[in-house]
């Protein structure tokens, strides 16, 4: 083998995965983005259909019976006064960030595999944050009161306490829903008009051509469009930071030793990245095979989220070794004693499954056949979310069950309307991205598009620009 | 406009509609269009256009956000009725910055998309689909019979010779 040949030989191999198989063209991805929202539903959709909204059912009547008669169904005390509700509320929340993530901050970054997934991982963020909307409404109590946690012009003329970081939470919360509402509504835009002027069905045309509020794609719009969304991708950015640093407020604010520190802000940041990706690659691993979109969304994509569930589970594990660092050098007895009781205390167990689930499990992802094997790639990320759901539950009970006043300590155990409720919280957000995947496209088709001509562009011209 | 004169040149290659809009742009006509399922890079120059005036509304609505934000904690919280909480100042600066930044946040946003839908005539009732395949894989442009420059025959003729699968007098 001459240097030449060896030289194109190591020039072949470094040469990037295509992003979208080759063979297709512009019109193959409307027909393959398009034709699961033209066809009936298959016997598996309406199976997972009908489960999700039995699942949901089943939580709405939990949350009924909790409406109903109060709280006091929940297996909550005067010692550990937030469980499962607030476990999932984060849980939620944090599931929402990869969408944002992937959407604004790998927009910025000029990122072109995130085209093939941000528009599922944008409708997971909106359904999640819903979900997860949910948690704290419940828990207020009295729910019908609800609107009380929002500053108006009231009888009383009291005001809300803007020192509070539940307060911060009602606004990032609200916020982050309605900003990733609009960014995901402008995106979908042009792809509903796609669908709009391939439907044959006169209602069909009618609904579409509400949906895209009449988009023609015209030069002059495309060109106002693309600024907006990168303006919207610029706010989204800092805006997905402050709500996760945000909900860590809720604890870190607090004088509790477990909750008192000053590193929850980022761990919760890089936590709720790894599991948002982790729930992305959940979804897309079934989603691509049912909706066949293969050709679009391909295993470099699921590759790329594998490596930054490694990443950010290293910065969690990271993490979890700094507040023990930090608790046993502060010299604050209390302090040690929460970390030693969250890893060797009754709820020793949750502790290590969050390690094994977090830490252990996605070191797997350094293998590169690990990462590209659609079945490990699955049963880690259920494994993940297993692992950052116990996160918050051993953050939220494991520092409150004992605290400074041994009388005072306890233990918690849900009640069954708990389970039900948080059982039907998945329920919720599966029902909704079925229907997502029934009535929307779920692959950005115009961003799919751009991609694929800057790439034979790139070829044409040799080299990038 | 949904009935107005002109005509549609139909292209298959976005490069193609690039040339053809540059040469229709050096022939000084300024009513005129393209049609592109995706954001075509390079056709801002092609036709001439000036950047987007919508970071200027997101950086204002921004600043107005912050501003009404910051001003709204402190009325409520040291002016209309002064609560003393946990003996913290009245006017707790540091502890309004979050909801300072989530109001910016907000309406900069909600601003932007609202210009956008502004400027771009969104939500149009009944517009004009000058042909269904402009948003799957066709490339089209549309010059204006309004245009002072407008020439039907010469124009028809650059646009095929452009390379123009269809052009159609409407």
């Amino acid at each position: 083998m001459n240097t030449q040949e060896i030289i194109l030989r190591n020039a072949a191999s470094l040469a990037k995965e295509p992003l979208i198989d080759p063979s297709k063209t512009y019109n193959d991805v409307n027909n393959d983005v398009c034709a699961p929202l033209e066809r009936l539903p298959n016997k598996l959709w309406l199976k997972a259909f009908l489960i999700a909204v039995t699942v949901m059912t089943l939580g709405l009547t939990m949350m009924g019976i909790t409406i109903g008669t109060g709280i006091g169904q929940w297996g909550l005390n005067r010692t550990v006064g937030w469980a499962f509700d607030i476990t999932n509320f984060v849980f939620w929340i944090g599931i929402g960030h990869a969408g944002t993530l992937i959407s604004a901050i790998l927009f910025l970054f000029r990122q072109k595999w995130r085209t093939s997934i941000n528009r599922s991982a944008e409708a997971m963020t909106i359904f999640a944050v819903m979900t997860a909307g949910l948690f704290p409404l419940i828990h207020v109590g009295r729910q019908w009161l609800g609107f009380w946690l929002f500053p108006y012009p009231n009888t009383r003329q009291l005001w809300v306490n803007f020192r509070s970081p539940l307060l911060w939470d009602v606004f990032a919360v609200s916020t982050y829903f309605t900003i990733s509402a609009v960014f995901w509504f402008i995106g979908l835009i042009p792809d509903i008009a796609s669908v709009r002027d391939r439907a044959k069905n006169k209602v069909r045309k009618k609904i579409y051509g509400i949906l895209s509020l009449g988009w023609t794609g015209s030069a002059r719009a495309w060109n106002h469009y693309e600024t907006a969304y990168m303006l919207l991708a610029g706010l989204s950015a800092p805006l997905v930071l402050s709500v996760h640093s945000i909900v860590s407020f809720d604890f870190a604010v607090s004088i509790l030793p477990g909750w008192h520190t000053t590193i929850f802000p980022p761990y919760f940041v890089a936590g709720a990245v790894f599991s948002g990706f982790a729930m992305v690659v959940t979804l897309l691993v079934i989603a691509r095979k049912v909706l066949g979109l293969e050709p679009y969304i391909r295993i470099v994509h699921l590759e790329n989220m594998n490596k930054i569930i490694m990443l950010t589970g290293m910065m969690v594990g990271y993490a979890y070794a700094t507040e023990f660092f930090t608790a046993w050098y502060s010299g604050n007895p209390y302090e040690r004693f929460v970390f030693i009781n969250r890893a060797f205390g009754p709820y020793g167990w949750s502790y290590w499954t969050m390690v094994t689930c977090n830490v252990l499990i996605p070191q797997l992802f350094w293998f590169k056949k690990f990462r590209r094997s659609l079945p490990v790639m699955f049963v880690i990320s259920l494994f993940v979310n297993v692992g950052m759901w116990f996160e918050r539950f051993v953050i939220i009970v494991t520092s409150l069950h004992r605290d400074f006043l041994p009388s005072s300590w306890s233990m918690f155990t849900p009640s069954y309307v708990e389970i039900g409720i948080m059982i039907g919280s998945f329920g919720l957000f599966f029902t909704l991205f079925l229907l997502f995947c029934r009535i929307l496209p779920t692959i950005a088709m115009a961003e799919v598009k751009g991609v694929m001509y800057s790439v034979k562009h790139d070829e044409q011209h040799g080299g990038s620009h | 406009m949904n009935n107005e004169k002109g005509i549609l040149a139909i292209f298959k290659d976005p490069d193609q509609l690039k040339l053809a809009a540059t040469q229709i742009r050096d022939k000084k006509v300024k009513s005129f269009d393209a049609f592109t399922p995706f954001p075509v890079h390079g056709i801002e120059d092609a036709m001439g256009m000036k950047r987007s005036f919508l970071p200027w509304v997101t950086f204002i609505a921004g600043c107005t956000g912050g501003s009404l934000g910051m001003y709204f904690q402190i009325w409520t919280s040291s002016i209309i009725w002064p609560l003393n909480v946990g003996g913290k100042p009245f006017a707790s600066i540091p502890a309004f910055i979050p909801v300072t930044f989530e109001s910016t946040v907000l309406i900069a946003g909600l601003s932007t998309a609202a210009a956008l839908f502004w400027v771009c005539g969104l939500p149009k009732g009944n517009p004009r689909i000058l042909d269904p395949r402009l948003t799957n894989d066709h490339f089209g442009l549309f010059i204006s019979a309004n245009d002072p420059q407008y020439r039907e025959s010469e124009f028809s003729e650059l646009l095929k010779r452009a390379g123009a699968n269809e052009v159609r007098v409407l």
